[in-house]
């Protein structure tokens, strides 16, 4: 037996090719997801190097980030949204990558198909050019975020050199209360450590309330470690975790799943291994969350109030106002009772089957308040069929709703899906940025729960006065 | 795209002496249609630079004639969110060769570094020394010597020690990019895949 390894280790070391002294690690690399943003740069980089891919079966695609989320049948209207679109597909046919392109039935938010399609298996690393690819790292994953270059890289070589991480545990022992989600523990862990908290950083999520999250809810608090600073979060694949992964298109089957599951049940940290940061959060702490600022740390209870700009160090004052000006807030308001403009379910964050469910679930027999416009965006094809058969759709236009088609829509604003000037929209999903869902829109992150008590009442209104 | 080799830098400084400039800030999602890597610097900081209308904002930054340089000074966390490598090729394509900063994102700091723009992370302190100085005096000077790992004020003869990675040194220095070391590796990685 050697010393206690962090799972974290177990995954980096054992993929790693060779270490530079004093510099990065070459890091071979499982699963590379490609979208159209972030890869035709890479692909005219190999095409000026004379260098095909090196691994095209380890390599998927999907065009996500810049499409319509209305008559996907039909043409792109944007001539540049619809290049990026086609050179994708030009590019993956060259090059024999398999593609789940805008008419496909796996078509979707790159980091909602992966996981779906079993693509995303444990103890792999994982990279695509897109920082939420963290959310890979609710199944054990080492999955994280890369530039273009890197794009390049391991489009070119399968490989990447990365610097290695530190390691930081954040443990959250106890029972969350009822209407805390996911989501809720993500916002709360951000407020407490900043936006700069866990940079340098990969986390591993652990205690009794990371356990009790379901897979969805894993991959939404995994999402969210890049709004921490973190390169990547991961949480210990478990008996949930293989569950989830059986059965699916791309998982191994028969002895390959017995060999699998072999290899899988030793993915955790060893007691005693060593952390360089450690965080431990009591479950009972949090309540829904809310944002009120421009960046996912400046968030509070539902119930809270704004905090004033005189309980800051004088450094930050000067960012803090500005952000708050922004939104049109002022210290000292309460965030209960605003009203909103927009809501938005959806994303990599929150526009899973579980998420929109829950957001479904909360509005059944009620309707959509008079000024709020709502825009539910599945994250993929398979969770739109799947909100159908279940009957969610129905339940959703009873009360006034409509399903648009997957996409990343609003979340980053690329397509027409934009939140319009100085409106208010509480959003489902990662960054309340300054212009973030359109120039000069307000974002207010919440979870899919908080975003259907305010859509049904327009205003900031915490969902548990619902629950009963 | 060979990166530019990056020796030594002696230029005036332009502040934005804002904390957590994001990638959003930098370059907004609606300019990343491109497929080509041109251009992006018209819309460096676009919605901080230009109004709806797309007036230049006078009192931002860019917009003031005083500040110029390829030396751009940010405030702690800087390049946090999205990993869009259009931030730092925005940021180089307008002119700079340096950022300056207390804290830099991680992604962020990759893109720059394999882009030949170099991020040079100083202590709270010394930034705060650094924008003082600016505010003082914009056509200050500064030097920024990579063999030494030193940023200098040219006034006063302050010297401030930076790290960086001694792999990602070399790289800067000789214009090397990562992609060429793993092109080399390329039995190692065969085996590495066939024996795992």
């Amino acid at each position: 037996m050697g010393h206690p390894t962090t799972l974290f280790d177990k995954i980096w070391d054992g993929h790693t090719v060779r270490s530079i002294d004093n510099g990065p690690s070459v890091l071979y690399i499982d699963r590379h997801y490609i979208h159209e943003v972030t890869s035709p740069v890479a692909f005219l980089g190999l095409a000026g190097r004379g260098l095909g891919v090196a691994c095209p079966d380890r390599t998927t695609a999907t065009p996500d980030h810049n499409i319509p989320t209305e008559n996907q049948h039909l043409s792109i209207k944007d001539a540049l949204s619809r290049n990026q679109v086609d050179m994708l597909i030009d590019n993956c046919q060259k090059h024999n990558i398999p593609l789940y392109g805008l008419n496909h039935k796996w078509q979707g938010i790159v980091h909602v198909i992966g996981p779906e399609l079993g693509l995303t298996q444990p103890g792999m690393t994982i990279v695509c050019g897109d920082s939420h690819t963290s959310t890979h790292g609710a199944f054990g994953c080492v999955a994280f975020g890369i530039g273009t270059s890197e794009v390049e890289m391991v489009l070119g070589t399968q490989c990447i050199l990365q610097p290695k991480p530190k390691k930081m545990r954040i443990k959250i022992d106890g029972h969350l209360k009822r209407g805390v989600t996911a989501k809720d523990v993500a916002l709360y862990i951000i407020s407490k450590i900043t936006t700069s908290g866990g940079t340098g950083h990969f986390i591993e999520y652990a205690g009794a309330a990371i356990e009790s999250l379901s897979m969805e809810g894993r991959m939404t608090l995994c999402n969210m470690s890049i709004e921490s600073g973190a390169r990547g979060g991961l949480v210990a694949p478990d008996e949930l975790t293989f569950e989830y992964v059986k059965g699916r298109e791309f998982s191994p089957k028969g002895m390959d799943w017995e060999n699998a599951m072999e290899k899988w049940s030793v993915l955790k940290t060893d007691e005693g291994a060593l952390f360089d940061k450690e965080y431990a959060f009591n479950a009972e702490d949090i309540d829904p969350m809310i944002t009120f600022g421009t960046n996912p740390g400046m968030g509070t209870s539902i119930t809270g109030y704004i905090p004033l700009s005189s309980s800051l160090e004088e450094g930050e004052k000067v960012s803090y106002e500005k952000s708050l000006e922004y939104m049109g807030f002022s210290g000292g308001d309460k965030l209960e009772g605003k009203t909103v403009d927009f809501v938005f379910v959806g994303s990599c964050t929150n526009g899973r089957i579980e998420d929109l469910r829950e957001f479904t679930h909360f509005i059944k027999g009620k309707k959509k308040a008079q000024n709020i416009t709502a825009w539910i965006v599945p994250g993929s094809k398979q969770v739109e069929a799947q909100a159908q058969e279940e009957g969610l759709v129905a339940i959703l236009e009873a009360a006034g709703f409509e399903l648009c088609q997957p996409g990343c829509s609003a979340c980053l604003a690329m397509n027409e899906d934009k939140i319009p000037t100085g409106k208010y929209a509480v959003s489902t999903s990662n960054r309340n940025f300054e212009g973030r869902q359109g120039p000069g829109a307000r974002t207010l992150l919440a979870s899919p729960l908080v975003a259907a008590a305010c859509a049904i009442s327009g205003k900031i209104t915490d969902p548990r006065q619902f629950l009963n | 795209m060979p990166i530019e080799k990056f020796i030594k830098i002696n230029s005036s400084a332009v502040p934005i002496s804002i904390e957590n400039v994001d990638t959003d800030q930098i370059i907004p999602a609606r300019f990343l249609k491109a497929v080509e890597r041109k251009g992006f610097g018209d819309n460096l900081f676009r919605d901080w630079r230009y109004d709806k209308t797309n007036k230049p904002i006078v009192n931002f930054a860019l917009n003031q004639t005083k500040y110029a340089g390829q030396i751009l000074v940010g405030g702690k966390n800087f390049g946090s969110g999205s990993s869009r490598e259009h931030a730092a090729w925005a940021i180089y394509d307008y002119g700079f060769k340096v950022v300056v900063s207390s804290f830099f994102a991680d992604i962020f700091k990759g893109n720059a570094l394999n882009n030949g723009l170099l991020p040079v992370q100083l202590t709270q302190a010394e930034l705060v020394q650094i924008f003082a100085s600016i505010e003082d005096n914009p056509q200050a000077t500064f030097t920024i010597d990579l063999q030494n790992q030193t940023f200098v004020l040219d006034a006063s003869g302050s010297s401030f020690d930076f790290d960086i990675n001694p792999y990602k040194k070399e790289c800067l220095l000789n214009g090397y990019e990562d992609i060429d070391y793993l092109i080399s590796l390329e039995k190692e990685i065969s085996f590495f895949e066939s024996n795992r």
